[in-house]
């Protein structure tokens, strides 16, 4: 074998007994008489959502590098300055939100476009009631720990990192909205909205991460 | 034409970012202009521009937005020029662009060595130095992430797991046209004040230096994110994807590696990604990551960095170990020794690799109670690595060796990743380390693993597949020429160092004391020698691309399914889905059939096919050696 070269055809013409001619339509089943794996490619569905759920760990990473970060710079110190209730309440309202995000896929799942409107709408004015309200924790932090000092260089890059997340989230909601209105989804093929509303649960959990971190730990 | 719509809407883009910039500062006050913001979001809204006119928004936005799609498919060349879906298209893209910039970051260690060749400044400044240096590092940094696994992984996977395309081809093409803009940034950073934090960019220095930091963070965050998106996609295409019976245990351990390497590119690059957003955030926002005066510290940053960048060094050898065993089965004619063991330790080595980044902080002042742990944990690395080791060696024992050049490449993956290896225990053990560290023997033990480890193994696989992608076969004369040339010169080069560098030759500096300039001139030399024999390579494949015999569908008579197609594939790859019935390596073994394939008879190969040697009907593979 070693003497063989690749360079003339007629060498390998003589090697066509490595490759052996099979009868059509022949299954491999039949040739081995074993069973083979039954699993066929998957649909483009299945293909969508695997792919989300890498997507979502690999941005997890992300936020945990900005996490760490935190601790790294400043253990479990925090400053009593901390606006708590408006914390809190930022929280709840992104929970309520997670909701209803949750209702409007339920609604695009019954083909009931007015409920999944409706959600969806309520989704997104949470979404933007809750950057409202990170807008005026920043006028307030602003004063309190501003972003040259080690506190706010860690609450003003998580809470603005989180924020755009929502604002993204925001913007594939209205999208999801948009299409919902003309009547995109009455067909049952509903991955734009699922898609969405997944993501929008991970931002929320993503939260639920951030705001122990920033507001809590002690 | 896509590119020239590209370029409109980029500067468009680019327009935009820059007048709200310089609006918003304005409104709020402060100076119109101010060169870091103004590039910042200026390169953000162009990069967004870019990729909508290459072709996101003809082929795929328009469908958010309930608008109908063009699937425009181009052909002949233009198609290597547009957004191309076809992910054979892609890898010959990935593949072109990254061996061009490989030759020219090349060409820059050339000045490098010149540089080195005597003592003192004598042929650049200092400054100069630096952003040679720093370029030559962050382009080979690219190089070695992205060749094999964005060139030869998406031309070779989907036809090795038996698949028409990627999980999302328009993602893939995405992926690729990120890297443009990547290129351009860090052409532009000789123009912002240069680059002189070599590829790592540590703080404090990269948080107060010259503009063109800015630059080289942009670009390396869209290379991340490229990074990401071809991690995700090859991720999703082999979990889901596989041509029926192409169960875990049958896949070929190319894909096992590009799968492992996949895991740590989808992941860890979110640490690169976010350590270099905190440097941006310290220059734009007057923040305080890195800023030790204000409360920061410059070591979180050698934390971020290196999370990411110790696993990053699997995200380029892995692949390598894959390819060499691929290679070695083929042509040792033998089953892949340890075949099931194998993948194993492409898992354990992803595991161990995010828990070792601390052994790049030996010397940077971190608690000295770290040292032991991560000490251990490097050290267990070699176990898995072994591993691989033990199967490349069982493979080749009693094999009856076909030498041609990928083989020669592949064995000298054995060879030159084995010293690689043994060098790396002096780096991780922290009394060696200590003494070591900074020095040449660092730079030699690295190109050891990345340049004798992935680098030899690249060249096995475009060695391997060229007849594949290109439908022609190369000279192998020149191909053997081109491996000794490069496999002789390439030691002569880097033995020395280690040598330098234990006597305390510097790295990253463009002066050393007198007494090593007799050993720097030899390894300069050497160099220059070793650079000669990409010209080989270069001549060999363009000419072979041109002009070379056409191959037939499988010059080596591998088993695996690629092979059992067209050379190149026809744009669907499989005229029907391959059923796999076995293992891809039972070289030897009696009576032994990887795949069936059928043939549709509607179905008639690629124009651009080659002269046919084997019957165009149905085929299955089998070995009766
Ligand atoms: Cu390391």
């Amino acid at each position: 074998m070693p003497g063989w070269t690749h360079k003339t055809d007629e060498t390998v013409q003589h090697m066509s007994d490595f490759v052996l001619p099979l009868p059509k339509h022949e299954t491999a089943v039949a040739v081995h008489g074993a069973a083979v794996h039954e699993h066929a490619p998957a649909s483009s569905l299945s293909r969508n959502r695997v792919g989300l759920w890498w997507f979502i760990l690999s941005e997890c990473f992300l936020f945990l590098a900005f996490i760490s970060a935190r601790y790294y710079l400043l253990g479990l110190e925090r400053p009593a300055e901390l606006n708590q209730a408006l914390g809190l309440g930022l929280s709840l309202l992104l929970l309520v939100s997670s909701l209803t995000a949750y209702r409007a896929e339920l609604g695009a799942q019954h083909g009931d476009r007015r409920r999944l409107l409706r959600n969806t709408a309520t989704t997104i004015l949470l979404g933007l009631v809750f950057l409202m309200g990170v807008g005026y924790e920043w006028s307030e932090a602003l004063v309190h720990f501003p972003p040259s000092e080690a506190f706010g260089t860690v609450f003003f890059s998580l809470t603005g990192l989180h924020a755009f997340h929502v604002l993204s989230g925001v913007v594939l909601l209205a999208l999801v909205y948009w299409n919902a209105r003309r009547g995109r989804y009455d067909s049952g093929s509903i991955w734009g909205v699922e898609a969405s509303v997944k993501y929008w649960h991970f931002v929320d959990v993503a939260w639920v991460f951030i705001y122990p971190t920033l507001y809590l730990v002690r | 034409m896509p590119l020239v719509q590209a370029f409109v809407f980029a500067a468009i883009g680019g327009v935009f970012g820059v007048g709200v910039t310089v609006a918003g500062r304005v409104l709020t006050g402060r100076e119109a202009w101010s060169l870091e913001p103004v590039v910042t979001v200026g390169y953000i809204f162009a990069l967004l521009g870019w990729l909508l006119g290459i072709g996101v928004w003809d082929q795929w936005a328009r469908e958010w937005l309930g608008l109908p799609v063009e699937h425009r498919q181009h052909r002949g060349w233009a198609r290597y020029f547009a957004f191309t879906t076809d992910h054979k298209v892609v890898g010959v893209q990935y593949l072109v662009t990254f061996v061009a910039l490989f030759l020219l970051a090349g060409l820059l260690a050339m000045l490098i060595r010149i540089e080195l060749m005597a003592p003192g400044m004598t042929f650049m400044g200092l400054g100069t130095y630096n952003q040679v240096m720093s370029l030559h590092g962050i382009v080979m940094v690219a190089v070695a992430v992205a060749t094999i696994i964005g060139g030869l992984g998406n031309y070779t996977v989907p036809l090795l797991i038996g698949a028409e395309d990627v999980a999302f081809p328009r993602l893939n093409a995405l992926s690729y046209w990120l890297v443009p803009p990547v290129a351009i940034l860090l052409i532009g950073t000789f123009f912002t004040g240069g680059l002189d934090t070599g590829w790592t960019a540590y703080p404090p220095l990269s948080d107060v230096n010259a503009a063109g930091q800015v630059l080289f963070n942009l670009a390396v965050i869209t290379f991340g994110l490229s990074s990401i998106l071809g991690g995700l996609n090859f991720l999703v295409t082999i979990a889901t994807l596989r041509a029926p019976g192409m169960g875990w245990g049958r896949l070929p351990i190319f894909v096992w590696s590009i799968f492992a390497a996949s895991l740590i590119s989808l992941t860890a690059t979110q640490f690169l990604a976010a350590g270099l957003m905190m440097i941006l955030f310290d220059r734009l926002l007057g923040m305080a990551f890195f800023r030790a005066s204000a409360g920061g510290d410059p070591l979180l940053y050698q934390h971020v960095f290196w999370f990411y960048s110790h696993p990053a060094v699997y995200i380029m050898i892995l692949p390598g170990f894959g390819l060499a065993l691929e290679v070695l089965s083929h042509f040792s004619r033998k089953p892949l020794f340890g075949y099931r063991l194998v993948p194993g330790g492409f898992i354990a080595i992803v595991v161990l690799s995010f828990v070792v980044w601390a052994h790049h902080l030996f010397t940077s002042g971190m608690s000295d109670a770290l040292h032991g742990p991560f000490m251990v944990t490097t050290e267990l690395i070699s176990i898995p690595t072994g591993l691989v080791f033990l199967s490349a060696l069982g493979t080749l024992w009693l094999g009856r060796l076909w030498l041609t050049t990928p083989m020669l490449f592949g064995l000298a993956f054995v060879f030159n990743f084995l010293i690689g290896g043994l060098t790396g225990i002096y780096l991780a053990d922290v009394p060696t380390d200590i003494h070591l560290q900074d020095t040449h023997f660092v730079v030699a033990h690295f190109h050891y693993t990345i340049v004798g480890g992935e680098i030899f193994a690249l060249f096995a696989g475009i060695y391997y597949w060229f007849p594949k992608m290109t439908g022609r076969m190369f000279s192998e004369r020149w191909g053997k020429v081109h491996f000794w040339w490069m496999f002789l010169a390439y030691h002569t080069t880097f033995i020395p160092m280690f040598w330098a560098g234990i006597h305390g030759m510097n790295r990253r500096v463009g002066d050393y004391p007198a007494e090593l300039g007799d050993v720097n001139l030899f390894i300069s030399v050497a160099a220059f020698v070793m650079g000669g024999s990409f010209v080989v390579f270069t001549a060999n494949v363009v000419w072979s691309w041109v002009r070379g015999p056409r191959a037939v569908a499988n010059p080596w008579r591998a088993h695996t399914l690629e092979w059992q197609v067209a050379s190149p594939p026809p744009i669907e790859n499989f005229p029907a889905t391959p059923v796999v019935v076995g293992s891809p390596y039972a070289y030897g073994v009696p009576g032994a059939v990887h795949a069936v394939l059928t043939t549709a008879p509607a179905h008639t190969p690629a124009a651009s096919g080659g002269a046919q040697a084997e019957p165009a009907g149905p085929a299955l593979a089998a070995d009766s050696a």
